[in-house]
């Protein structure tokens, strides 16, 4: 490969000015795409993939909304429907919010705002994202053998006693696990070993705190997630009792395995988002950010008690009052740093000078909505009231609050955000806006009509349900038609702006003081010319932006 | 306005331990509003008082602030550790049962509700308690994992296959409540439906005596089938010809049976309702009295039913 980019500088040397050639163009065969180690491409390549598995999970949670629109059968009986709702779940979280901002945006900005050529392992980078299209492929199949109705979450003993190819899908979360092991740990060492010359600790851009902070939880907790599936797999296969009451084993013990990864997996999922919008808030509002340090530490103190709050999703399983006591208080003890972040971004815009274009406005629309996610959450760990919420709707309103008003949304607010950076082109700005606004409003109203029939008691996973929780479902189908819509258009803005000619955006377009905007969009192969200096703070705004600095002609 | 809260959230109170849970959501609702509305206020009021007018404006460059940080870091962890403590305490006030409760052991399985009274008396997906008690409902599954949840009581424990787990609650008014299952068990989950009738004393004395409400519409033979499963008489008698511990229940109307003292007799009612309510009184040829009395355990409509059973089995 080394070769092949050396010919085709040759090639543009001594013809006339070479073009713009960047990490998009050089070396542009199908072959060396797929076996590229370069981050920016795998990036790409990661946030193909994780779209393509969003936009699947969502269809099909269009199919689930539609069959709830009555009571009644509609058109899938309630096989059909628990196998969907598990695919929904199982794809949402495995294949598409866990890889979605640390493998695709992580990768491509990470290095970029250390100021290094590339993360450090580019060719176990390349070996994950082969794992993850294993792990991809692997429950691709288990939908074609017939598909799987344990739920996302695989309890036992239902899990191990039910048909369907649950062993396959078992194996590939395994895999899947391994994509993010390797993930987490170039990560780490990345951050560790390749920040560029005068780049502290405390100089570090916070997104690169966000993406450390669950870097180190991909890689202790992740390999919980796959011994679980694989025991799993073994009381499946050989009978061997470890869940199962009927082989002598304890089905609560599989629920304490699985939160056990499955907690912390939330804030592998909500970190990476908090860490976009860190970087969102200061550079549309051109203000330095307020309390760089408490946010730094609420990501690394949010990681490590995430640790030890698994236990308050299991308040109704028969575990003991004083082990809910001890992890309801724990649990509470994170909505603190939670907290912080949200103080510390709006103490941030007081007094800045704020330009309301569309990844500021996916940042406010996230502020709202995690908000609303996070404070619903003080109810689920007041244990009384837990005890009713438990298994209701009420609980799924209240994780796609957090899952997709806060993690979602800052990821297409990054993506509406670092898109200048990748494409070298800029979308359209309103269209891009109203879409985000068709968003917020189709998210709210689906949602907030789930948390009043959860709280009526309308139990979740439910294919058929009492007429009087009628009316909410129907606000809710409806609600999701929008939302559905608003996404659709986001994605279509975004990609008719790949159909210009010319690299339009700039290459600082929001005036970001962060490394990475000292390239040029989209960056050549290797990010910078040279090794790259820190000259100021990630968010000092007292100071010009450095520009972006390439030897050799320009677009 | 706390009304109006009660109305748009939560199901109607009917246990006495309802009240205890609404009253910490109310509390945390209130909490969500005073936070929300800041959260929301700020954002908005800043996006607007703070837009950008020209691209060269300078602002100010505010690392920190370390007491405004403690002021807003350690407000909130009062507020939460109140809704912990109120919270774990109102948990406790409904984990633990009353030592007068009236106790009801319930077994979940695919996908269906079964419970036994005190006196023996079983019924499927409805249970019938009586008003005035506090009630204890011991819960086990017979198959993967069930969650047993009465929305208006504000109760609701999983039911797991391999040890008991319990809720109690004391109605404050009779009436029909619903009971839903709410831990995913398969293809029927959502159907796993049943009602649990507050009964006064008057009708809770009419169920234990005349049975579950569905008897009275079901056909002789079919309740009496179900009292053959389901009280015991399957484990000795057959109804295909086989010997077991007792005779075949088989084709025996009608026939004359021998006894061990010499006598005989003709199987007709009342043969059948004597050797139900006083088994020694006539020991087959060929088989061992160890037959219990079902004297008292069984209702006379199930009794009827095991006649009419019997003589359907030709």
């Amino acid at each position: 490969m080394a070769n092949a980019t050396t010919t085709t500088a040759q090639t543009s040397i001594g013809t006339a000015p070479p073009p713009h050639l960047n990490y998009l163009t050089e070396n542009n065969t199908l072959k060396a795409w797929l076996t590229t180690v370069d981050h920016k491409r795998l990036g790409l390549m990661y946030l193909g993939a994780v779209m393509s598995f969003f936009f699947i999970a969502g269809a099909l949670a269009l199919l689930l909304r539609l069959e709830l629109l009555t009571p009644k059968q509609d058109f899938m009986d309630s096989a059909t429907y628990n196998k969907v709702f598990t695919l929904h779940g199982a794809i949402m979280v495995f294949l598409f919010i866990i890889p979605s901002v640390p493998a695709a945006l992580g990768n491509f900005v990470l290095p970029l705002m250390l100021g290094a050529k590339d993360v450090a392992f580019p060719r176990l980078n390349l070996a994950s994202f082969y794992v993850y299209c294993t792990g991809a492929v692997m429950a691709l199949a288990a939908i074609i053998l017939g598909g799987v109705d344990t739920g996302w979450t695989f309890y036992t003993p239902y899990s191990t006693t039910t048909d369907g190819p649950v062993g396959l899908m078992a194996m590939a979360v395994f895999v899947l696990g391994f994509s993010s092991i390797f993930t987490g740990i170039n990560f780490v060492a990345t951050v560790h070993k390749l920040r560029a010359p005068g780049m502290g600790w405390f100089q570090l851009p916070l997104f690169v705190w966000g993406i450390y902070a669950t870097a180190l939880i991909q890689v202790l907790a992740t390999p919980v997630l796959g011994i679980t599936a694989v025991l799993m797999v073994m009381e499946r296969a050989f009978h061997i009792g470890i869940f199962d009451a009927r082989l002598g084993g304890d089905p609560v013990l599989f629920q304490h395995f699985f939160w056990f990864y499955s907690h912390p997996a939330v804030y592998i999922m909500i970190l990476p988002g908090m860490a976009i919008i860190s970087e969102i808030i200061p550079a549309f509002s051109k203000k330095t950010m307020f309390g760089y340090r408490a946010i730094a530490f609420s990501s690394v103190s949010i990681a490590f008690i995430g640790f030890l709050v698994w236990g308050h999703h299991m308040f109704t399983s028969g575990q003991s009052d004083l082990a809910s006591a001890i992890f309801a208080f724990l649990t509470y003890l994170v909505a603190i740093p939670s907290g912080i972040k949200i103080w510390n971004w709006l103490a941030t815009m007081y007094q800045g000078s704020i330009d309301m274009r569309t990844p500021m406005l996916y940042a406010m629309s996230f502020l709202i909505l995690f908000a609303i996610g996070g404070l619903t959450g003080l109810y689920l760990g007041a244990i009384s009231v837990d005890i009713h919420l438990h298994d209701t709707y009420f609980v799924v309103a209240h994780f796609h609050y957090v899952m997709m008003g806060g993690t979602v949304i800052a990821f297409i607010g990054g993506i509406h955000y670092w898109w200048p950076k990748m494409f070298g082109k800029m979308y359209n700005e309103r269209l891009a806006s109203i879409a985000c606004w068709i968003v917020f409003i189709g998210f709210n109203v689906t949602f907030l009509n789930q948390f009043m029939m959860g709280s009526q008691g309308m139990p979740r996973r439910y294919w058929t349900y009492l007429p009087e929780f009628q009316r909410y479902h129907i606000g809710s189908t409806i609600g999701s038609w929008i939302l559905g819509f608003g996404l659709v258009m986001a994605a279509g803005v975004l990609l008719a702006s790949l159909r210009k000619k010319e690299y339009d955006a700039g290459d600082n377009p929001w005036g970001s003081r962060t490394m990475e905007w000292e390239t040029i969009s989209p960056p050549i192969t290797h990010n910078f010319e040279g090794q790259p200096v820190l000259r100021h703070g990630p968010y000092d705004f007292r100071v010009e932006p450095t520009p972006a600095t390439v030897a050799g002609g320009r677009h | 306005m706390n009304q109006f809260f009660q109305n748009l959230f939560l199901p109607p109170q009917a246990s006495t331990h309802a009240k205890t849970v609404d009253d910490v959501f109310i509390f945390v609702t209130w909490v969500n509003i005073v936070f929300f509305l800041i959260v929301t206020f700020a954002a908005v009021y800043f996006s607007i008082k703070y837009k950008r007018r020209h691209a060269n404006e300078r602002t100010p460059h505010i690392t920190h602030n370390l007491s405004l940080e403690l002021f807003w870091s350690i407000i909130p962890l009062f507020v939460v550790m109140i809704i912990f403590f109120w919270g774990f305490q109102s948990y406790m006030v409904g984990r633990v049962a009353p030592n007068d409760s009236f106790e009801v052991q319930a077994t979940a399985k695919k996908w269906l509700w079964a419970f036994e009274y005190p006196d023996g008396t079983r019924s499927i997906n409805e249970l019938h308690v009586p008003f005035g008690r506090p009630v204890r409902v011991v819960l086990s599954s017979e198959d993967v994992l069930h969650a047993f949840f009465l929305k208006d009581f504000r109760v609701k424990s999983d039911v797991l296959p391999n040890r008991y787990t319990e809720v109690w609650f004391e109605a404050t008014k009779p009436g029909e409540y619903v009971l839903q299952c709410t831990e995913y068990c398969g293809k029927d989950h959502s159907n796993m439906r049943g009602k649990v009738f507050v009964d006064s004393k008057a009708d809770y004395d009419k169920f234990i005596a005349n049975g579950p409400a569905d008897w009275a519409t079901m056909p002789p033979t079919e309740l009496g089938k179900m009292t053959y499963e389901q009280a015991g008489c399957v484990s000795c008698h057959s109804i295909d010809g086989t010997k077991g511990q007792g005779p075949s229940w088989k084709g025996i109307y009608g026939q004359t049976h021998q006894f061990v003292d010499g006598s005989s007799q003709v199987v007709d009612e009342n043969y059948i309702r004597e050797s139900i309510e006083n088994p020694q009184a006539k020991i087959l040829k060929g088989f061992e009295g160890i037959m219990p009395t079902y004297q008292g355990l069984l209702r006379e409509k199930q009794i009827n039913g095991i006649i009419a059973y019997i003589k359907s089995l030709k």
